[in-house]
């Protein structure tokens, strides 16, 4: 029996809400797979539970007047997989949902769950920080919205007041339409594992210029990253070889690995030089370009 | 902590009283006797307590047993119909892919499953290593296990 106090269950968005604003040391659970594991590790933060397992509200993959996709934080990581709308316009996001956990995870666990989770290797972050994805976040005082990469405050942490919920991730239009991607996940294993390093390219080229990049880095530092630097330095380029030379020797300054159980820093900095120099290769392949 | 929640149950309506705090697990083992229902490691990576969830495999230790309310669970013991062996637990039976057998009915409900799901498609022996890599085996090395499941495949209609 997992051990919590109170288990509350919210039947929309708004008693989320009111559920949370009732008890400050009130949690939301969504598919489990990250709290239930923790609960059954003895961690106390989860004593006071607000169920939105099964709120069909926050369940919804679509697509607006504008072309903007926006998915709903409840849409679990198979929904992701299987969505025709997802596959076609933003296919690194279905790429990178397939390397989390095993089909009976991907079947439960949530994309928002993902995201709140606030942990460097969330799979799902790095292809959406890429897409400049956008975060809702509703609470007691109405909707606001943000970049997701200013989402991420720093380890297990999010930009989310006690009483907010997380109601949406949207990618405009102008973010996608394109722009080709690619990503990697670096792990020891090809199934059940977290990433050492996870890795994001998307790309727009044109005429042989590399018109705008993308790249993002997942457990290269306490929080999912994009690396600016790097994108400054490599946009306009023309497409060659020595681009893909110069984003490997660039990408270094722009990141900070650390050292643990998993892999260490000097590791994790090799597989971070070399992903950046492969997912961004694929990516600008993927986009037509030809690399000589 | 108290609910009452109705659910079926290999194609038995149940209505029972559970506590918000127990896993579909527990519930399934200890309230319904299903014991073919395995507590692995109750972390999701094992896979040995996979059962389904109207048709969808899920780790039941990982699932709160209240959110089974209304839906429809599968386990192994409701898979053999007048006693004969299902299509999927008989092609485990004839390949030799069950050895020591604490996974094998996580396995055989992930393998039903990912038949159900590819019966017209041409998956490949790395598309159902793929499907199954949710389910943990020591004994076997897969290989018979994957077996099993193409045989089911080439003939299903």
């Amino acid at each position: 029996m997992f051990n919590f106090r109170s288990y509350a269950k919210a039947g929309s968005v708004q008693e989320a809400i009111r559920l949370l604003g009732e008890n400050p040391d009130a949690h939301l659970i969504a598919g489990g797979t990250d709290i239930l594991v923790k609960l059954h590790k003895g961690k106390a933060q989860f004593d006071h539970l607000v169920d939105i397992h099964d709120l069909a509200e926050l369940n919804f993959i679509t697509q607006n007047d504008s072309g903007d996709i926006i998915i709903g934080p409840l849409v679990r990581f198979t929904q992701v997989a299987e969505s025709e709308l997802i596959y076609q316009h933003i296919p690194i996001l279905s790429q990178a949902v397939l390397t989390i956990g095993g089909p009976q995870v991907r079947n439960v666990a949530t994309i928002g769950g993902n995201l709140c989770n606030g942990v460097p290797s969330a799979d799902s972050a790095t292809p959406l920080i890429a897409l400049n994805a956008a975060v809702t976040i509703e609470g007691r005082d109405g909707s606001r919205q943000m970049p997701l990469e200013s989402f991420f405050l720093g380890p297990s942490q999010v930009a989310l007041e006690r009483h907010e919920i997380l109601t949406a991730i949207t990618i405009t239009h102008d973010n996608y339409a394109d722009y080709f991607g690619h990503f990697h996940k670096y792990a020891m294993r090809e199934a059940m594992d977290i990433s050492t390093i996870g890795c994001s390219a998307v790309c727009k080229i044109k005429d042989g210029i590399l018109q705008d990049l993308r790249l993002a880095f997942g457990v290269a530092a306490p929080i999912p990253i994009r690396c600016k630097g790097t994108e400054d330095k490599v946009r306009g380029r023309k497409i060659m070889p020595k681009l893909l030379t110069d984003i490997a020797n660039y990408v270094s300054t722009d990141v900070r690995p650390r050292t643990s159980w998993r892999a260490a820093k000097e590791f994790r900095l090799q597989i971070i030089t070399t992903l950046a120099r492969r997912v961004v290769e694929r990516a600008l392949l993927n986009a037509g370009g030809i690399i000589q | 902590m108290n609910r009452q929640i109705r659910l079926t149950v290999n194609g038995k309506k149940k209505e029972i009283r559970i506590d918000v705090r127990q896993s579909l697990l527990e519930v399934l083992r200890e309230q319904l006797g299903l014991l073919s229902v395995k507590q692995g490691c109750s972390v999701g990576e094992c896979g040995a307590c996979t059962v389904l969830i109207d048709d969808v495999p899920i780790d039941a230790c990982l699932y709160l047993a209240v959110w089974a309310d209304g839906k429809s669970i599968r386990t192994v013991e409701g898979e053999s119909r007048d006693g004969k062996l299902s299509r999927v637990q008989q092609a485990f039976v004839d390949e030799g892919a069950v050895q020591c057998g604490i996974c094998t009915p996580g396995f055989v409900m992930a393998a039903t499953s990912f038949v159900e799901k590819h019966k017209q498609q041409n998956a490949s022996r790395h598309d159902i290593r793929r499907g199954l890599a949710g389910n943990l085996c020591r004994c076997t090395g897969y290989d018979t296990i994957v077996t099993a499941v193409q045989k089911c495949l080439d003939d299903a209609d």
